[in-house]
């Protein structure tokens, strides 16, 4: 395979809280690779946002990335200057975020948006900045360019919004793309037509997307790879089939069978994981999954489980792994 | 840059969606031309403003003529406000008096927007160490009275409008950066400020073209509260005779030299009329700066 865009390694962030140190992200590590979709899944506050925000090194006081490296282009994310950051950001790595309405600036065009997104980076006339614009707009095929760049926000639909930041982030034609949520805010048909938006861009430009989401299907309609994390790690990671046909960590099992069924009797109950997510402030000692799972055994308790090869391409952090839970008990359960 | 192909555009078939919706500009407006008391303050400003205009080019009589009449003249069909201790017509002084306090009001309330908000927008926006010391700088000038740099001014330079200008300007900026610090601590942490920095916006692009255009609204009410506030001093700083040097006609001079008849009680018209004509513009000033602030106030939509 070809040499991966961005590499992270053992990043560590954490924030510097009253209460206590939040160890958000706790040793994350992964590639990523030329045109490679790869979806980051698992439930709020696992450390998926913080893990983008920290490539872009946008972690603010009192967030720090405390550990690791971020490796791009042959320079490592973590330690470069404010302004060679700046001028990463944008250019090569671009950024969307959930909720499209609150992520552009009520008060200015949209077009104008977009344009200052270009001119962050070189030096355009207003001229060309605006017929790129249009040309932006109409690749993410927003009806009416050309009237459409002098409109606000609040004139755009939902999805349009949604396009627009897609615009904007394409605007400098980045290398990657890291989309945080960037449907959970749209309704359905119209998630539908941005991930088929984000894919067609994968094809067309190359571009390679984090796709950081809670939802599964989202993950097996775009992408070719997925990380699943809990409580600031990866538990979990593989390519999409491999991880949806044959999931080896009890959490990514349960995240996938909380999905809801259309062919399920409606009887049944939704199934969902007892408990919340840690405090990531006293994580809990040994596997930090182990007070939620059905599965563990002794040593989860006190034993942290490294990323095990489970063969295909396919890791797991986890002693027990479900090859083994279903084999043992896995009539009664599954 | 490969394009794609263009999907039929049926979904927003329509046009657009949002389009009926009113701008939050045009929303204000409305409601400010509802408020009776802040439209008549509207109006009673715009007649100020051109009869201040006119007294560029022409008064009555000239305003600092002595003996256009006989001195204490009470108010006639010539001079319909009468004349002042030397034989000046009052109403070209009064006309002629409107430059000075409309010039003081607008160009500290200039100056004061410039400084405070650029100030208040820096601190709030980057916090840490530069918001620590300028909210220390701005704590020690309200410490400052405009009276002991004025005094200090008119010691070092003697007595000029722009002294008085740089006096009011110098202890009355700290409201606006206060302002505008909390503004821009507020919208910070919005994400489309996270936005613009996940796609390598400059900090000063963010601060002054993202964070400033949201902050406008109340940075415009309380410009025009500044309005008033410097007129009123500047009065009261010539009126204690440091400020426009006689015989430049002024509000506040004209008080001042009005204060003698009046205590010798034979012609109380001399301060009448500058004290009025400042009283109703202040009043106009803060009844219209009132309207604005429940015009553009979210919290009070009616």
């Amino acid at each position: 395979m070809t040499a991966p865009v961005l590499q992270v390694k053992d990043l560590k962030t954490q924030f510097f809280t009253d209460d206590g140190v939040v160890q958000a992200v706790d040793g994350v590590s992964f590639d990523l690779y030329p045109g490679e979709t790869l979806g980051i899944v698992g439930e709020s506050g696992c450390g998926k946002s913080v893990t983008a925000l920290s490539i872009l090194r946008l972690i603010q006081r009192p967030g720090r990335i405390v550990a690791g490296q971020i490796l791009f282009k042959g320079s490592d994310i973590v330690t470069l200057s404010e302004e060679e950051v700046r001028e990463i950001r944008g250019k090569d790595i671009a950024m969307i975020f959930q909720d499209p309405l609150s992520s552009l600036n009520p008060v200015l065009k949209v077009g104008f948006q977009i344009e200052e997104a270009m001119q962050a980076h070189e030096k355009v006339s207003g001229k060309s900045a605006l017929s790129r614009t249009i040309e932006l707009l109409k690749q993410v095929r927003i009806p009416a360019a050309e009237s459409r760049v002098n409109d606000y926000p609040f004139q755009f639909s939902g999805g349009m919004r949604q396009r627009a930041m897609i615009a904007m982030g394409l605007a400098n034609t980045p290398s990657i793309l890291i989309a945080d949520e960037p449907t959970t805010a749209l309704d359905v048909t119209v998630q539908a037509q941005i991930l088929e938006l984000l894919r067609d861009l994968n094809h067309d430009l190359n571009t390679s997307i984090m796709m950081i989401t809670h939802n599964m299907g989202v993950v097996a309609g775009l992408c070719t790879r997925v990380l699943v994390m809990y409580a600031g790690r990866i538990v979990e990671q593989g390519p999409v089939e491999q991880i949806f046909k044959n999931p080896q960590h009890p959490y990514t099992w349960s995240l996938l069978r909380s999905i809801p069924r259309l062919d399920s009797d409606r009887h049944d109950r939704l199934l969902s994981i007892d408990g919340l997510p840690p405090d990531l402030i006293k994580p809990p000692a040994g596997c930090r999954f182990n007070p939620r799972c059905q599965f563990k055994i002794d040593r989860c308790r006190h034993d942290d489980p490294p990323l095990m090869d489970m063969g295909a391409d396919q890791e797991a952090a986890c002693w027990v792994t479900m090859r083994r839970a279903l084999s043992h008990n896995g009539d009664q359960r599954a | 840059m490969a394009t794609l192909l263009p999907v039929p555009a049926v979904e927003y078939a329509g046009g657009t969606l949002a389009g009926e919706q009113v701008s939050l500009w045009r929303d204000g407006v409305r409601r400010l031309r509802r408020n009776k008391l802040a439209l008549a303050a509207a109006i009673y400003l715009m007649v100020l403003a051109l009869v201040c205009l006119l007294s560029l080019f022409w008064t009555p009589y000239k305003p600092n003529l002595i003996g256009t009449c006989v001195t204490y003249a009470l108010p006639t069909g010539a001079h319909p406000l009468g004349c002042d201790d030397l034989g000046r017509d009052s109403l070209s002084r009064l006309m002629v008096g409107s430059q000075v306090s409309l010039a003081v009001g607008l160009a500290t309330a200039f100056i004061v927007l410039v400084i405070g908000v650029a100030l208040g927008l820096v601190a709030g926006y980057f916090r840490g160490a530069v918001d620590a010391l300028i909210s220390l700088a701005t704590n020690i000038f309200y410490g400052v009275p405009p009276l002991l740099v004025a005094v200090a001014l008119y010691v070092l330079l003697g007595p000029s409008l722009i002294n008085i200008i740089i006096a009011i300007s110098a202890t009355g900026w700290m409201d606006m950066a206060r302002l505008a610090r909390g503004q821009a601590l507020s919208i910070r942490e919005r994400e489309f400020i996270e936005a613009a920095r996940s796609g390598g916006a400059r900090a000063g692009k963010i601060v002054f073209g993202h964070i400033m255009p949201n902050a406008l609204g109340p940075i415009i009410v309380q410009a025009t509260f500044v309005i008033p506030a410097a007129i009123l001093t500047a009065a009261f700083l010539t009126f204690l005779g440091f400020g426009v040097p006689p015989p430049t006609a002024d509000w506040g001079g004209m008080a001042s030299e009005g204060l003698p008849s009046l205590q010798g009680g034979f012609d109380p018209y001399i301060l009448l009329w500058p004290a009025v004509a400042l009283s109703v513009t202040l009043l106009a000033f803060n009844f219209f700066g009132d309207g604005l602030r429940d015009a553009f106030d979210p919290r009070q939509k009616r």
